[in-house]
């Protein structure tokens, strides 16, 4: 009798399982990601406005205007934020994804990253790093600076890289990483280490100068957190076309903007069910608190929405140091994970859970039936911006999300005629 | 075996529910493990209602 589910459920987890996503190249957003403009400015999570933006995303969107010149005080910036002049729409509706804050912006390079199977596309930032960063509401300039020479040095220098070097499986290379101590949402030393590994010699038969190649190379590895910004857009582009199939349970996105949590399910296509998001347990550097703390923020969460990140922690034990726990919460959080999922990955394999594959493809149905939320690990940015990181730790989206998205389901098959008297 | 023969052995309790229940007899020093568990749906209705429908799919 529900066959329709388990067929609609069963045809998005074979496009899950299938998906291909692999590192084609970089460009500027203006230039390759779809509709986006000048007076356009991405964010993380569900849609937003200036009003309601928690300080984390102020405090990047007031980055954003004084990297890209159209104000040249963090005042003058606020005032232009909130002017109206400026329009605000989630990287999600345009094929991207950004961490934290997410903030991109029409000159930010993004790197290009295609799904083989289906053909789609998803973007994402270049990493800044850690400390005072864009990404964690910083504005002040030093991440103008540090930006600016992203834009100057940094993109150009990969850009000719992944030219001369030709497109990267980043399936084959999440796969060693998860293989490795990553989790690729928090952790990501082993599946930098490799990408470095991979591009060095292309970055040497670049035609930049020693010293740019150096600072490269440098930054590359002073970053543990470069591959984060891949395995976000590989996470994307493997979830969207998913995301098409009618009358389908499993969510394909996940994802917040600093005041609330959104999640999209494949049979409600681009609807949003939001609900408050949560404020981080976790570990705080030293002098900061929970006090400090801004609600959940960032579209990172689309690791875990992929059933990477916090739903294979199991494999990443190492990272529990900096998001809190044991090594024995990390298995209970990923056997946890298997409760609200569908299908165990093909590819991405967890040697400690006996090498079973990663928790694949929420449904909502499972969420509600079991309780159980999804399991994310995360960065903290401070509430106030321009502050950054305060710390890291474990957090779940609102059951609300959930209920509404079922309650939608069945309104939606009441009103196909699909629901028995 | 009796009740009353079951109270004279050492007991090994797995508990369902309430986590207190778990708490009081570790301080007791009974061995008894908790099994993470929860109605369906929460006990919620209005949930329980909405799964069901769902398992009524034509």
């Amino acid at each position: 009798m529900i066959e329709i589910i388990e067929n609609a459920n069963k045809e998005a987890l074979e496009i899950i399982q299938n998906g291909q996503p692999t590192l084609i190249g970089l460009g500027i957003a203006e230039e390759v990601i779809p509709g986006m403009a000048k007076d356009l400015f991405l964010h993380a999570g569900p849609p937003i406005t200036w009003e309601k933006m928690s300080g984390p995303l102020r405090g990047g969107v007031m980055a954003g205007l004084m990297y890209e010149g159209m104000a040249a005080t963090p005042e003058e910036a606020v005032e232009y934020a909130a002017s109206g002049k400026l329009r605000f729409d989630p990287c999600h509706h345009h094929n991207a994804v950004g961490p934290m804050a997410g903030i991109v912006t029409a000159r930010m390079p993004v790197w290009i990253v295609e799904n083989k199977a289906y053909g789609n596309r998803a973007y994402c930032t270049l990493n800044e790093g850690l400390g005072k960063v864009l990404r964690m509401g910083a504005y002040g300039p030093e991440v103008i600076r540090h930006l600016q020479w992203m834009e100057s040095v940094l993109y150009p220098v990969l850009k000719e890289t992944i030219e001369i070097h030709g497109p990267i499986d980043l399936k084959v290379m999440i796969t060693q990483a998860l293989q490795m101590g990553d989790e690729v949402h928090n952790r990501n030393k082993a599946a930098t280490s490799l990408l470095i590994r991979e591009i060095a010699p292309s970055i040497l038969k670049t035609s930049f100068s020693n010293e740019d190649k150096i600072a490269v190379l440098e930054f590359l590895n002073s970053n543990d957190h470069t591959f984060l910004n891949l395995s976000m857009p590989a996470a994307k582009a493997t979830l969207e076309p998913a995301g098409k199939v009618k009358h389908s349970t499993i969510v394909y996105t996940m994802a917040r903007n600093g005041t609330e949590f959104g999640i999209r399910v494949a049979a409600t296509g681009e609807r949003w069910f939001t609900a408050p998001a949560e404020i981080i347990d976790g570990l705080y550097f030293p002098g900061f608190s929970m006090e400090d703390a801004n609600p959940d923020v960032g579209d990172s969460c689309i690791t875990e929405t992929l059933g990477i990140g916090g739903f294979s922690m199991a494999t990443a034990p190492a990272i529990v140091q900096f998001v809190g726990g044991t090594p024995k919460d990390a298995v209970r959080y990923t056997t946890s994970m298997y409760e609200i999922t569908t299908e165990e990955s093909r590819f991405y394999k967890l040697p400690p859970m006996n090498f079973r594959g990663a928790p694949t493809g929420i449904d909502i149905r499972k969420v509600i039936e079991t309780q159980v939320l999804p399991v994310i690990n995360t960065g903290i940015a401070h509430k106030e911006a321009g502050v950054g990181q305060v710390g890291a730790g474990v957090v779940h989206p609102p059951m609300a999300c959930f209920e509404q998205a079922l309650e939608a389901y069945v309104n939606l098959l009441e009103d196909e005629g699909l629901l028995e008297e | 075996m009796s009740v009353n023969d079951l109270f004279k052995q050492e007991l090994k309790v797995v508990n369902l529910g309430l986590k207190s229940f778990h708490t009081d007899l570790k301080s007791q020093g009974v061995t008894a493990v908790h099994v993470n568990w929860k109605p369906k749906a929460g006990g919620k209705k209005k949930m329980l209602d909405l799964l069901s429908k769902i398992n009524k799919v034509k």
